[in-house]
């Protein structure tokens, strides 16, 4: 039965998460210098606009088909069969719950283009993304949503801290070994061009992460409003968290300040729909202190894994994904966690969120070097000096 | 006093500046410039078609000397600003008939 308050809200909901996907290029795309500025923006779009085909076609069948062993699922909405406008299980129409669960599909790729910045051949990202988003995304989103083994286990992910953070954040990182280091990187200046831009673009990650999270209870009800206040809670004490963690080696930088709110709404994320306000203090202000300590671990290896998707969304996913299982409250989403006694929970959350690391990880490397082996994934050192900008899109940021 | 101008590579601006300022020269102008030598930019080849990026962003560097430090001054420039490959820059010597220093009003010739 098609409820019209719930419709009306996701319809809502996944507009504002869909201005999640063009907000990580601004987020992004400020960081970079400016001859790649239009490029890395231009990835996030291209990111969107890919999945969104693919999505319609074959990702939602693989993704929410019919089960297949608990890896995949099945062809049965090929093309979107049998997708309409009721509502078979749900108080919204499928083809509602469809493009909601496409918006998520569709950043999660734009996430993961912060080990290729500045560097990678334009063709070469069509057919990495359309491979990872197939391969990796899909059968991720299946095990967790769809019916898949974790959700068999009892893994809990309210809104997507594994399919979409885990699984963006250490696929990035596997991009990252494989397409190596920006040339320059670690000897020239290659501070962010545009620190506006980045701050905009985090201001349209924090709204849209409403309708992401809020938007995850599939329902306007009580629990998508617990949802909103847990999110804005966290992203709040992330923000704080990072800033006066920063502060102790220095100045207090607004990018810290704003790299802090998304590794807040990212530890949120899987945890929304099942802890209270105050847990969520503790989940984002620990978020803001162990992303902050990955970036600078990552900076210290040396390792060109550019915007830090692997240190924000891996290691906040892999936080929030335990911290799940630690404060989770039968009263706000029937599930109890570490705090109140349940180990099993606890073990879960730890399995669940292992998994992804490793299946994420592995088959991202599997993809990169395969797609670098056969068109290669850089572009030339001439086209990366001159800036993708001008190399790739023949235009320029800033005339 | 000589005026020297170097047209660099921007990423080679910080390491240009840190060399001089270890010998001890540490007053600088620096500009955003765009410019191009004797290879007209850059060409790029992609499938058949080819791509001039005949303007690339440099640094112009302007460092006034004592004329017995030219040289010195010079070579550093250089040093820290040599990749070996096209578009390391140019560097210019030029004569400086009068210094001023506006906060005092003092010459110096």
């Amino acid at each position: 039965m098609i409820d019209s308050g719930d419709t009306a809200w996701i319809l809502a909901a996944t507009a504002l998460v869909m201005l999640m996907t063009p907000g990580v290029g601004l987020f992004y795309g400020g960081m970079v210098r400016k001859k790649h500025a239009v490029s890395v923006i231009a990835l996030s779009f291209i990111a969107f606009a890919l999945v969104s085909i693919q999505w319609v076609i074959l990702g939602y069948s693989l993704s929410f088909g019919s089960d297949i062993s608990g890896f995949i699922g099945g062809l049965d909405f090929l093309g979107l069969k049998g997708v309409g406008m009721e509502a078979t299980d749900l108080t919204i129409p499928d083809i509602l719950f469809m493009i909601f669960q496409l918006v998520f599909a569709a950043i999660t790729l734009a996430i993961l283009t912060s080990a290729v910045v500045e560097r990678v051949k334009l063709s070469s990202f069509f057919i990495l993304g359309l491979l990872w988003t197939t391969i990796v995304y899909d059968p991720l989103a299946h095990w967790v949503w769809g019916g898949g083994w974790s959700a068999e286990l009892g893994a809990l992910d309210f809104a997507g801290g594994t399919v979409v953070h885990i699984s963006s954040g250490f696929s990035a990182l596997a991009i990252a070994l494989v397409i190596g280091k920006r040339i320059g990187f670690g000897e020239e200046n290659m501070e962010p061009h545009n620190i506006p831009m980045t701050l905009l673009g985090a201001a349209l990650l924090w709204f849209g992460w409403f309708g992401f999270n809020a938007g995850s209870a599939l329902a306007a009800d009580g629990l998508a409003a617990n949802a909103f206040v847990v999110t804005n809670t966290a992203a709040a004490a992330g923000t704080l968290s990072w800033l006066f963690a920063s502060w102790i080696n220095g100045k207090p930088s607004s990018l810290g300040m704003v790299s802090g709110a998304v590794a807040g709404l990212v530890a949120i994320t899987p945890a929304a729909g099942f802890v209270d306000p105050l847990s969520s203090i503790v989940i984002g202000a620990v978020a803001g202190v162990i992303c902050y300590k990955a970036m600078l671990f990552r900076v210290k290896k040396g390792l060109d894994e550019s915007l830090d998707a692997w240190a924000i969304h891996g290691i906040g996913g892999v936080w929030g994904a335990i911290a799940t299982g630690i404060f989770a409250s039968g009263a706000i989403g029937g599930y109890s966690g570490l705090i109140y006694g349940n180990i099993d929970q606890f073990i879960a959350q730890v399995i669940g969120a292992g998994a992804a690391v490793v299946y994420a990880f592995t088959v991202t490397l599997i993809l990169a070097k395969l797609v670098d082996a056969v068109i290669g994934l850089r572009v030339s050192e001439e086209e990366e000096y001159v800036g993708l900008d001008i190399s790739q899109h023949g235009e320029k940021a800033y005339a | 006093m000589k005026k020297i101008e170097a047209i660099i590579r921007p990423e080679r601006l910080e390491k240009v500046k840190s060399s001089l300022e270890k010998s001890g020269f540490v007053a600088m102008t620096v500009t955003e410039v765009k410019g191009r030598g004797e290879q007209k930019g850059i060409k790029l080849q992609f499938r058949g078609r080819t791509m001039e990026v005949d303007l690339l962003p440099k640094i112009k560097i302007e460092v006034v000397v004592k004329n017995d430090e030219v040289d010195k001054a010079v070579g550093i420039i250089a040093d820290a600003s040599r990749t070996g490959k096209c578009g390391d820059g140019k560097i210019f010597v030029i004569p400086v008939e009068m210094v001023v220093r506006v906060r005092t009003g003092e010459v110096e010739l």
